[in-house]
């Protein structure tokens, strides 16, 4: 395991990872806290459950399908998109 | 390979169950979907801290990991029966692949989540569950926010309150929004719990956060974040009397939790409703659930906390460890079945129901809070549903929250209704039913239409004495606080 901080790209913006840390608590300490937007009335989304339940984190890491950010560890390189 | 015990879960509960089974000789399997075991309360990050229980947690965890297949990052979206008996568990690989785990028996150890409640601007960003808070804080070191309200009902306000200022957020208050009693008089301690309660009141204290009961954070308001909140002074019942304006960056709410029942219910598991009346898996003093082969420990059964989970896995570990020496051994067995539910585990194991069920009644969820709801208020976060669409749906003929559910959507979305469908149960008028998802965890086709079988070089072994796990002691409650090491190389010692 990496014990470093190290960083990830999040919509081409760089944030700092303490090692063990999810992407969604990254975020949430970069002061990022709205990531996301709804379907239907574009509402702004983050963390709410904070353990998987509530899909409100939902990032793409890498170009992958949508994962919950709040699940999701952040790997160094780790490269996210939002919606 | 097929193994004797498959657990879904890697909480207190289930590692509990798991390393019961193990010790016994048994072949076991765990899954869990984070990447550490411990579940939502020994949540730790690399560097472990203070949280009472979680050393010998750690121990247990470790034991299981030398005895046991442990399959962490796995989430379990189905189980089926094979024409066997067999049980296949079905889960998500870290990759995105399918894995299936064969099992001759389930133990069922999956937790609970949140149980929050809509108001308006709850899906603002900088709301969160006040275990979701928690969560941050324990398993990522991150203090949810600056300015931080604390809202909702029951006792695990405290902790996360608590926990919150201390590491240095600015907590503005803790509404309570049921009981009249401060917390001098808090329930806690009229459940001999004084220590407890009074360590909460000096921690608020020396902090200057104000707890208020009869109170509760009813709106939240900004633009693209949580920027203040409207906190109400409540009647009885939960109508608001009296608001006032707060400014805060973060709110922190909860009222209660609901236990995750979807795998047994989707083995047929018989269920009933619990004293808070949520829909929870009926197990018999064994653990047994109504399935054979089937049981279940921890929150799946009601919530109680962390220790009646671990008793309740160590008691489904010892009848599972019986069930499989009556199947090896015919008449031998008779004799484990007597003394397979230890006394002194099961009365502990009492109290600590007696314990749940009467915090249950001390901090019940009041029908005022519908009147917090505004017409735009969204009650599905998923389908972004308003109020206004489901008293429409009501106003159709949708009497059940099954009906108003097919009209207006509530509960269809990624969420599958975890966290709408109390509300919307609430609104229809009737307890929460089990839920019916067919499918646990939302996974991708791809791993759907893949039918992976487990390798067979999964192994497992170690036999131990099972007898060595009996617990000695006094079976009150209050001594499960103090860790009490009765044999220092067992781990599932006190
Ligand atoms: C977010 C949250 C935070 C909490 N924090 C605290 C706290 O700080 N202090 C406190 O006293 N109590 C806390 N609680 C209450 C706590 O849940 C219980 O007291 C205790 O953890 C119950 O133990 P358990 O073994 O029954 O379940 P849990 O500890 O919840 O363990 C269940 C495990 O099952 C896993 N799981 C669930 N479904 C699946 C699936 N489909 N596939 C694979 N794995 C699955 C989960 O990842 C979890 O690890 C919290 C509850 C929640 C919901
Ligand atoms: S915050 Fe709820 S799923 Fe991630």
């Amino acid at each position: 395991m990496t014990v470093r901080p190290f960083s990830i790209t999040v919509d081409g913006r760089s944030v700092p990872v303490v090692p063990g840390q999810t992407i969604g608590a990254a975020l949430h300490a970069a002061g990022i806290r709205a990531w996301r937007t709804t379907r239907f009335g574009a509402r702004p989304r983050g963390l709410f459950c904070g353990i998987g339940v509530c899909f409100d984190c939902l990032v793409s890491v890498n170009g992958q399908a949508p994962e919950r950010a709040c699940l999701a560890e952040a790997a160094p390189g780790d490269e996210v998109t939002t919606s | 390979m097929t193994y004797d015990l498959v657990v879904v879960g890697g909480g207190p509960a289930g590692v509990a169950g798991a390393l019961t089974a193990a010790l016994a000789g048994l072949r076991v399997a765990l899954l869990d979907s984070s990447a550490r075991l411990g579940g939502q309360y020994f949540r730790h990050t690399a560097v472990p801290g203070r949280t009472p229980g979680l050393e010998r947690f750690l121990r247990q965890a470790h034991a299981l990991s030398d005895r046991a297949e442990v399959l962490s990052r796995h989430q379990v979206w189905s189980v089926s029966r094979e024409p066997g008996g067999d049980l296949l568990v079905h889960a998500g690989s870290p990759d995105g692949q399918a894995v299936a785990v064969r099992g001759r028996r389930l133990l069922i150890a999956t937790g609970a989540y949140d149980r929050p409640l809509p108001f308006p601007g709850w899906d603002l960003p900088g709301v969160l569950t006040a275990g979701g808070a928690q969560a941050l804080l324990k398993g990522d070191g991150v203090v949810a926010g600056r300015r931080i309200v604390v809202s909702g009902t029951g006792p695990f306000l405290l902790p996360v309150a608590t926990g919150l200022a201390a590491a240095g957020a600015k907590v503005l208050g803790v509404f309570e929004a049921g009981g009249a009693l401060g917390l001098a008089r808090h329930p806690l301690l009229a459940l001999g719990k004084a220590a407890e309660a009074g360590g909460y009141a000096l921690s608020l204290a020396r902090h200057r956060v104000p707890y208020l009961t009869r109170h509760a954070v009813v709106a939240a308001h900004g633009e693209r974040e949580v920027e203040a909140v409207t906190v109400a002074r409540l009647d009885k019942q939960w109508n608001v009397l009296a608001t006032r304006v707060v400014e805060c960056d973060t709110v922190a709410a909860g009222y209660g939790f609901v236990p995750q029942i979807d795998v047994g219910v989707q083995l047929g598991c018989g269920t009933r409703h619990d004293v808070d009346g949520s829909p929870v898996l009926e197990a018999d003093a064994a653990q047994r659930t109504t399935v054979p082969g089937v049981w279940a420990a921890g929150e799946p059964t009601g919530v109680g906390g962390w220790r009646l989970a671990e008793l309740e896995g160590r008691i489904a570990g010892r009848s599972v460890v019986a069930d499989a020496r009556r199947s090896t051994s015919g008449a031998a067995g008779v004799e484990v079945a007597a003394g397979e539910v230890a006394g002194v585990l099961s009365r502990r194991r009492d109290r600590w129901r007696a314990f749940g069920a009467a915090l249950h009644r001390a901090y019940p969820v009041q029908p005022g809070w519908q009147g917090w709801l505004r017409d735009d208020t969204l009650v599905c976060r998923c389908e972004e549903v308003p109020l206004a669409r489901i008293r429409e749906a009501q106003e159709l003929g949708a009497t059940d929250a099954r009906s108003i559910k097919l009209l207006a959507r509530p509960g269809m979305g990624w969420c599958q209704g975890r966290i709408c469908g109390y509300a919307v149960a609430c609104l229809a008028g009737e307890p929460q039913q089990p839920p019916r998802r067919p499918i646990a965890q939302p996974i991708t086709l791809g791993a759907l239409s893949e039918a992976a079988e487990p390798g067979d070089d999964l192994t497992t072994s170690g036999p131990g004495n099972p007898d060595d796990l009996a617990t000695s002691g006094p079976g009150n409650p209050d001594d499960l606080a103090t860790s009490r090491a009765d044999k220092p190389d067992d781990p599932l010692a006190h």
